[in-house]
């Protein structure tokens, strides 16, 4: 893959956090992922979420695991990540409070036929708010049409940058600061909807472990690519919110994963995806060991 | 009525759109002086005067030339940076200064270093530059910032825009390719012979 460059004639004026980026970056890198993060150049260079707040961790996680970071544009929504957006060193768009699955699905499509020949990736990237209220009508609708691309939902279980307000995904009795009577009802299961709307790759899961992050993230996104819609739920608990120091984000994702928890790992991939998962990883256990064989 | 002038400013806080005022854009050959439709060739002649008579003369390339993302991109670099070499025989105060890209970095942008499109009067102010050139930046961005500048600072503009040309610039160029760029650098060289 050609990296990004500077033209040579300018290389030296520009910022040095541009210059960083193009030699240190990940972009190009077949084997990125969130091990890069903190020794190769970050895809954020700075973000403005509070001290300690796990959607920051998440998100670079989702950068570091990005398979094709140069060809890939993502499409946030209102809230926490639009405010990070912009310190992104990746092509996005920020679509009105609701619509990025809609906006996603023309940009997906319109790729498709500027760049008949090249990979582009779309991600949609929104919080509980925009995916499963505001914008429910849109994200199911893009399901169902098949569009090839990947959803990931910052689970907060509430409206976060707001102040507090009641949302879908917010546990049932939960009383938040602008939702003093509590939940009445359960937790949308979107994970279930998503599978049964059309979804070929589900998960759901906290992000304390990086490993699966990477993994989920990756097989969302070839699935997406090759055959159809991905959805990834990542409970990204806002610590503001949920009364909690700032150095708690882990432990509180610790405590919400566990057997029979709300985010115990799920995980739903159709039969036509898991073929192709196994295709996919069968060929890079064999490039490894062919890279093995061409060291030793 | 009287007709509007895009002259150099301070006009206001928020001078009105040279287009909302009844500047219109040339048509190909032509370039614009203050609003006026005039032959590219006088255009040339006056953008060289400008840059070689000012205190501090700056190219401000955007994205479109930084990034070397086409064949055409790599050319236009050249002959941009064959300008600035020019500039700077000329006058050592001389200036080049990327837009690398349009986003928000506050508060880390330092106006020596780069421009910031949203406060491109920031960087005008802090370097005193008195003539700069808009190459390479996208015609959104590009308007925006002119008008800032025709609205807040002192500074002569020069846009040598790939389109249609830009209105809110005192002086316009349109279709810039790497030829047309060339052809400013030997107007350059020629109004040097001059002085």
């Amino acid at each position: 893959m050609d990296k990004i460059k500077i033209n040579d004639e300018f290389f030296d004026i520009m910022p040095p956090e541009y210059q960083e980026l193009v030699e240190e970056a990940t972009y190009g890198k077949e084997d990125r992922g969130w091990k890069d993060v903190g020794v190769a150049k970050e895809l954020i260079e700075e973000h403005s979420l509070c001290a300690g707040c796990p959607e920051s961790i998440a998100f670079r996680y989702v950068l570091a695991c990005l398979p094709n970071p140069q060809d890939t544009v993502m499409v946030g929504s209102t809230g926490c990540t639009s405010l990070v957006f912009p310190h992104v060193a990746i092509h996005n768009i920020h679509s009105l409070f609701g619509n990025q699955n809609a906006v996603a699905s023309g940009l997906k499509r319109t790729l498709a036929l500027r760049f008949p020949d090249k990979v582009k990736d779309v991600v949609v990237l929104a919080g509980d708010g925009a995916t499963v209220d505001i914008g429910l009508d849109m994200t199911l609708q893009s399901w169902f049409r098949q569009e090839k691309f990947t959803t990931i939902c910052f689970d907060n279980e509430l409206y976060a940058n707001t102040g507090g307000q009641e949302s879908g995904l917010m546990q049932k009795g939960f009383v938040g600061k602008m939702a003093p009577a509590g939940k009445k009802f359960d937790k949308v299961p979107l994970p279930e909807i998503a599978r049964d709307s059309g979804c070929h790759y589900v998960a759901m899961m906290t992000v304390s472990k990086p490993n699966r992050v990477e993994k989920a993230i990756r097989n969302a996104i070839l699935v997406a690519r090759e055959i159809g819609p991905t959805y990834i739920q990542l409970y990204t608990p806002c610590i503001l919110e949920i009364g909690k120091q700032m150095m708690e984000g882990l432990q509180e994702m610790r405590d919400s994963e566990g057997p029979g928890k709300r985010f115990e790992f799920k995980e739903y991939i159709s039969d036509e995806a898991k073929v192709f998962l196994d295709e996919v990883d069968a060929e890079r256990k064999a490039k490894k060991k062919a890279l093995r064989a061409a060291r030793a | 009525m009287v007709k509007y002038r895009v002259e150099v400013g301070p006009e206001a806080y928020l001078p009105p759109s040279a287009a909302c005022a009844g500047v219109v854009l040339p048509d190909p050959g032509q370039a614009l002086i203050a609003g006026e439709v005039v032959h590219e060739d006088v255009g040339m002649e006056e953008a060289a005067r400008r840059f070689l008579s000012a205190k501090i003369p700056t190219i401000f390339p955007g994205p479109l030339v930084l990034w070397n993302w086409n064949e055409k991109s790599v050319k236009k670099a050249t002959a941009i940076k064959a300008m600035y070499d020019e500039l700077k025989a000329h006058n050592p105060e001389a200036l080049l200064i990327p837009m690398p890209d349009y986003r928000p970095k506050y508060p880390k942008i330092n106006p020596e270093v780069e421009i910031n499109p949203n406060h491109p009067n920031l960087t005008i102010w802090h370097n005193k530059i008195d003539v700069c050139m808009f190459v390479g930046v996208h015609c959104h961005q590009a308007n925006l910032s002119l008008k800032i500048i025709r609205g807040g600072t002192n500074c002569y503009t020069i846009a040598m825009c790939a389109q249609a040309g830009h209105e809110d610039a005192m002086l316009t160029f349109r279709d810039a390719t790497p030829d047309k760029i060339w052809m400013l650098v030997e107007a350059i060289k020629d109004v040097k012979k001059t002085l």
